[in-house]
């Protein structure tokens, strides 16, 4: 039997957000198999939320994910209005649409600054970050809240979008492109990120299909689907966008998927101030009083992937069943697929590209030799080591 | 494709083993089935009929253990719940996760939360709780008076 050196990835890990560990066993430098262990977060949300009433599981659900927070009630109010049978009102759903993208944006900002902070580019870290501010002060602006914005509730939104705030959106819409025009191509002319991203972690169509992944995951590797196109909710009926996908699965195609899903989302964004101008200011929620007996489904497209609600009302105030998958609970098993054979200086950066969530399912590198237990390799020299590989490639071809 | 023509597909196919059709709307139906023909009716909206496994919600209420196997038709908006309803006192039933590896997690947890047993999976292993959780003890089971 050959000797294999185990790396684990977590629990807690600067590489990502959340608590999650990762085994990589590794033969030398390869990766021959991955373990994971979950739950660390785990709060039994599905549970909590059958003690609460509908209006008070909005606020429950906007605390799955920091990140994210707004599309858990997104895909809660789907569920619950098509149990009622309500249709909101066109103000009401070009609001859910503007906070939906503008979280899109800011959440794909995000992973674009880690994604380079692990290759070795600081700067990308650095500008993508800096240029998520002015989304995270549009959501202030809006909704009051830099984070968990407390928009949703069944039948509207809770917070109208007044008219003398659209042309301080409009503008900063403006700027939010022209910054990303300047980080797309930083990313997409880099031979060094070419070489570096290209072929690695790859995941074929098959591979998706059989773990069922969603979001730019899938889109990623031809697979185009995407909630906003395919089960029409909200304001995307009334909007025009394409669905974004790339071919190869690769982390350079993940990343590709998303920053010009960034177009995508200030064009969406603009078409819905569009359509508030000509709605009624104030025409934001219709009033539910009861809802009834009956089974209801959700879904929508978080910055990840598809976020999918299922909830049972017996008919009282609050819901009898509620089953929650976030998307990161297909996509993180998709590493089993992107990992194996991979260098460990690739594993970080495959292990980054699926933009993993745990709060949503439910971190860290310490590498242990298996034979003698004794620590070979602590986190920061795991991402010091994918830093190096950029390196001595930047060397090789600058 | 439709979703009559789904219907009718399986209608045809499975005849004996459909309990209940329930056509909410076009893009919402529940199709009840034998628990024991799981592997039968989930191969073929999988493989033949080429639908994504989205995720299986399970449920205790005072008819035993109910799961809901959600599939995807992305074509069309389509969610077509796949419902089974389980024996109160040893809830059991085949494990898809040969099939695809999509439903390996949810099984477990599953396995874990509600005591469901899956019939050969590959690693019925606890998913969220290994380690700091009793034996036996299942947390999302209720108490029925």
């Amino acid at each position: 039997m050959s000797k294999k050196t185990i790396i684990p990835v977590g629990p807690y890990h600067p590489l990502q957000e959340e608590p999650e560990l990762f085994k990589l066993y590794c033969d030398g430098e390869i990766v021959k198999d991955i373990k994971w262990e979950t739950g660390y977060n785990h709060r039994s949300i599905e549970k909590l939320s059958e003690s609460k009433t509908y209006e008070q599981v909005f606020f429950l659900v906007e605390r799955i994910c920091g990140i994210c927070s707004t599309s858990h009630p997104f895909a809660f109010a789907n569920a619950v209005e098509e149990i009622a049978n309500i249709e909101i009102t066109d103000r009401a759903k070009y609001i859910r649409s503007i906070i939906g993208e503008l979280e899109r944006i800011h959440s794909h900002l995000l992973w674009v600054g880690l994604a380079g902070h692990f290759l070795g580019y600081n700067t990308v870290f650095m500008w993508a970050w800096k240029y998520r501010e002015p989304v995270l002060d549009l959501f202030e602006m809006i909704t009051g809240n830099r984070n968990s914005y407390a928009m949703f509730k069944v039948g509207g939104v809770r917070r109208d979008i007044e008219k003398s705030k659209i042309s301080t959106i409009r503008k900063i819409l403006d700027d939010i492109r022209k910054k990303a025009d300047l980080l797309t191509g930083a990313v997409m002319d880099d031979p060094v990120i070419h070489a570096r991203t290209k072929g690695v972690g790859i995941l074929t169509r098959n591979d998706v299909i059989d773990y069922g992944a969603v979001g730019p995951t899938a889109r990623a590797s031809g697979v185009a689907i995407d909630v906003r196109k395919d089960d029409p909710y909200a304001a995307y009926p009334l909007v025009n966008w394409k669905v974004i996908t790339a071919e190869k699965g690769d982390v350079f195609a993940k990343a590709e998927v998303r920053l010009l899903e960034m177009y995508e989302s200030v064009s969406i964004i603009e078409q819905c101030l569009d359509g508030l101008e000509k709605t009624n200011e104030g025409d934001i929620a219709i009033k539910i009083k009861e809802i009834p007996e009956g089974i209801g489904t959700g879904r929508a497209e978080a910055p990840r992937g598809e976020v999918f609600h299922f909830v049972v009302s017996d008919g009282s105030n609050s819901p009898a069943r509620h089953k929650i998958r976030a998307p990161s609970y297909v996509n993180i098993a998709t590493f089993k697929k992107s990992c194996i054979g991979q260098t460990i200086a690739d594993a970080t950066i495959s292990l980054a590209a699926v933009d993993p969530c745990y709060c949503c399912t439910e971190r860290l590198a310490v590498a242990y030799d298996a034979r003698t237990c004794r620590k070979v390799m602590n986190a920061n020299e795991l991402i010091e080591h994918s830093r190096m590989k950029t390196a001595e490639l930047r060397n090789k071809l600058l | 494709m439709d979703t009559m023509v789904i219907i009718e597909k399986l209608n045809e196919n499975f005849k004996s083993e459909i309990l209940e059709v329930n056509k909410k709307s076009d893009k919402r139906v529940i199709v009840t089935i034998k628990p024991e023909s799981i592997i039968k009716v989930a191969g073929y909206l999988y493989k033949t009929l080429g639908l994504r496994f989205i995720i299986a919600s399970a449920l205790h209420t005072r008819k035993g253990f109910e799961i809901h196997y959600h599939f995807s038709m992305d074509s069309t908006g389509l969610v077509l719940n796949v419902h089974v309803v389980l024996n109160k006192e040893n809830p059991q039933i085949e494990s898809l996760s040969n099939m695809f590896n999509a439903s390996n997690w949810i099984e477990r947890e599953m396995h874990e939360l509600f005591g469901i047993n899956f019939l050969n999976h590959p690693n019925q292993e606890k998913l969220i709780s290994d380690g700091n959780w009793a034996e036996g003890v299942y947390p999302y089971r209720k108490d029925f008076k």
